[in-house]
């Protein structure tokens, strides 16, 4: 009896928990504007195509996510190696510290950074700002994914093929590198989601050139329900899901 | 230089230029006067922190207290029996969990967009609901705390249940049993013995929702309307239309100090070392 009580509120939890994307999917594929159902269509899609300003968005959100999950990939892969060799605990805790800070405080203080460097220099807010503060947040995703599989790896690997003659670099270049593989491409991935989907931090250091699809997305959210809308998320939620699928396979290999 | 220390050299760049220093400015700018066309002046003064006691914002800060500790609770309300069903449905486990986890890994502003889709006027519940005919002008279900609400617990559920899910699949089985065979009916199995040792992922999971859920902008923001203002809120607030630098850069500091210190206070906790 008891046991049967906690499966139905568990079953009702999980329905919770997926509903609401569920008949956001389906009600992208309803013909009629409005919340009733009247048939099947892609109307709603084909509109989602035609217009320039979610494809303009899209087109800043892929060249901001590519360029900033490169470098925050890079830095973090890097980073991670060196605190493997000795812990390097301030700068762990300012990376933490970077995950847990609410991310309209990390939205205006990057803000406040970037107007008072300008003071100085003759820039405007752009394109590259936003990838900076991509930067800054995605790299301690990357830092904990790489970490995770180095944490695995044999300190000996590395020793022996320096023992072999092989210089340091080398060694990492040659041996480490290739074992970290897989956790590389995984955070990457998780850098590229984490990128893609910023709307708080990305609208603040945005200018006026480089409005990104969740940008898009919240202005129309805000202006009310359009089953554009409805088309735009389900195909986001189906490129997220392949995306994290794909890093999660990579992490468990 | 080693190889070590060549590897640091971004890293270290990075915390320094894009996460430390912009706090650093945040702290400054908080004890700094609001300029005349925005932005900041000298002389430095505690103004910024001093004026948080009026009570105006007084009832932001309560009301954001308010509605994450409500958060916090329907949470552990309903991933306490979720957790307890995962970890108890033997090889069924990693699907449930997969089933908790999927939700997640789609994109924040969606989920919440999906909350306006279901709850405003012409939604989907007020539109079933008028063509069942049980009711005749649409409820008023979007735009109130009630939604923010919604939305949070939505957004943050999955960080309840993971923790509590791993501190009831490590708990021993034979505690409960044993509780049983002494003729312990199951509600008095669940009360005594399951939920106390079940206390570290509950309270690995409240800190994880409540922490987030404080320094929400987003959720109250496309949920709440204009309404429903949260710290999040004053803070975008203060930097954006209000233009007052100084008084979001004092607000941000509280958020931020608040969200460190419960973290801390949980991480020195005996139940974070059990868990991590």
């Amino acid at each position: 009896m008891k046991g049967r009580g906690l499966g139905v509120w568990a079953a009702l939890t999980l329905v919770f928990l997926h509903a609401p994307l569920l008949v956001l999917v389906l009600f992208s594929f309803n013909s009629s504007r409005f919340t009733v159902w009247e048939g099947f269509s892609f109307t709603w899609y084909q509109a989602a195509l035609a217009d320039p300003q979610l494809a303009e968005g899209l087109l800043n959100s892929i060249v901001i996510a590519a360029f900033a999950s490169v470098i925050a990939t890079v830095i973090g892969t890097l980073a991670a190696y060196g605190m493997w060799k000795r812990p390097a605990t301030w700068l762990a805790g300012t990376l933490y510290l970077s995950l847990l800070t609410p991310e309209i405080v990390t939205g205006v203080s990057l803000l406040a950074l970037f107007q008072w460097t300008f003071r100085y220099l003759n820039l405007h807010l752009g394109l590259y700002t936003v990838i900076a503060a991509h930067v800054a947040f995605s790299v301690a995703y990357v830092m904990i994914v790489v970490s995770a599989r180095l944490r695995q790896y044999d300190r000996s690997l590395e020793e022996a093929a320096m023992d072999l003659g092989a210089t340091e670099w080398s060694a990492f270049r040659r041996v480490t590198l290739p074992y970290l593989a897989p956790a590389v491409a995984a955070a990457a991935l998780l850098a590229l989601v984490v990128s893609f989907d910023d709307y708080v931090i990305t609208s603040l250091v945005a200018g006026v050139d480089s409005e990104t699809l969740p940008m898009v997305v919240y202005a129309m959210a805000r202006r009310g329900v359009s089953p554009i809308l409805n088309a735009v998320s389900a195909f986001v939620v189906v490129v997220f899901g392949a995306l994290i699928v794909a890093s999660q396979r990579l992490q468990e290999s | 230089m080693t190889l070590r220390s060549w590897s640091l050299l971004p890293v270290r760049l990075v915390a320094t230029v894009l996460l430390g220093a912009p706090l650093g400015i945040v702290l400054v700018y908080s004890l700094l006067t609001r300029g005349d066309y925005g932005g900041v002046e000298f002389p430095w003064t505690a103004e910024s922190f001093t004026r948080l006691l009026d009570p105006l914002y007084l009832g932001i800060l309560w009301r954001s207290l308010w509605i994450a500790t409500s958060a916090t609770v329907i949470c552990a309300l309903a991933g306490f029996p979720l957790a307890l069903f995962i970890a108890r449905s033997g090889r069924w486990r990693n699907l449930w969990l997969q089933l908790v986890l999927l939700p997640f890994w789609t994109s924040f502003l969606v989920r919440t967009y999906a909350w306006i889709f279901i709850l405003r006027d012409t939604g989907l519940v007020n539109t079933t609901l008028l063509s069942l005919g049980l009711i005749h002008k649409p409820l008023p279900l979007l735009y109130n705390d009630g939604a923010v609400l919604a939305g949070l617990v939505y957004n943050y559920l999955p960080f309840f249940v993971l923790p509590l899910y791993a501190t009831l699949e490590r708990l021993d089985g034979a505690l409960p049993e044993a509780a049983a065979d002494l003729g312990a009916p199951p509600w008095r199995t669940l009360w005594r013995v399951t939920l106390p040792l079940s206390k570290p992922g509950i309270v690995a999971g409240s800190v994880l929702v409540f922490v987030p859920c404080l320094g929400a902008y987003l959720t109250p923001d496309l949920l709440g309307g204009g309404k429903t203002v949260m710290l999040g809120n004053l803070v975008q607030n203060q930097f954006t239309s209000a233009r007052d630098w100084p008084f979001g850069a004092a607000v941000s500091m509280v958020v931020l100090l608040v969200s460190a210190l419960l973290l801390a206070a949980f991480l020195r906790h005996r139940t974070a070392q059990e868990l991590l």
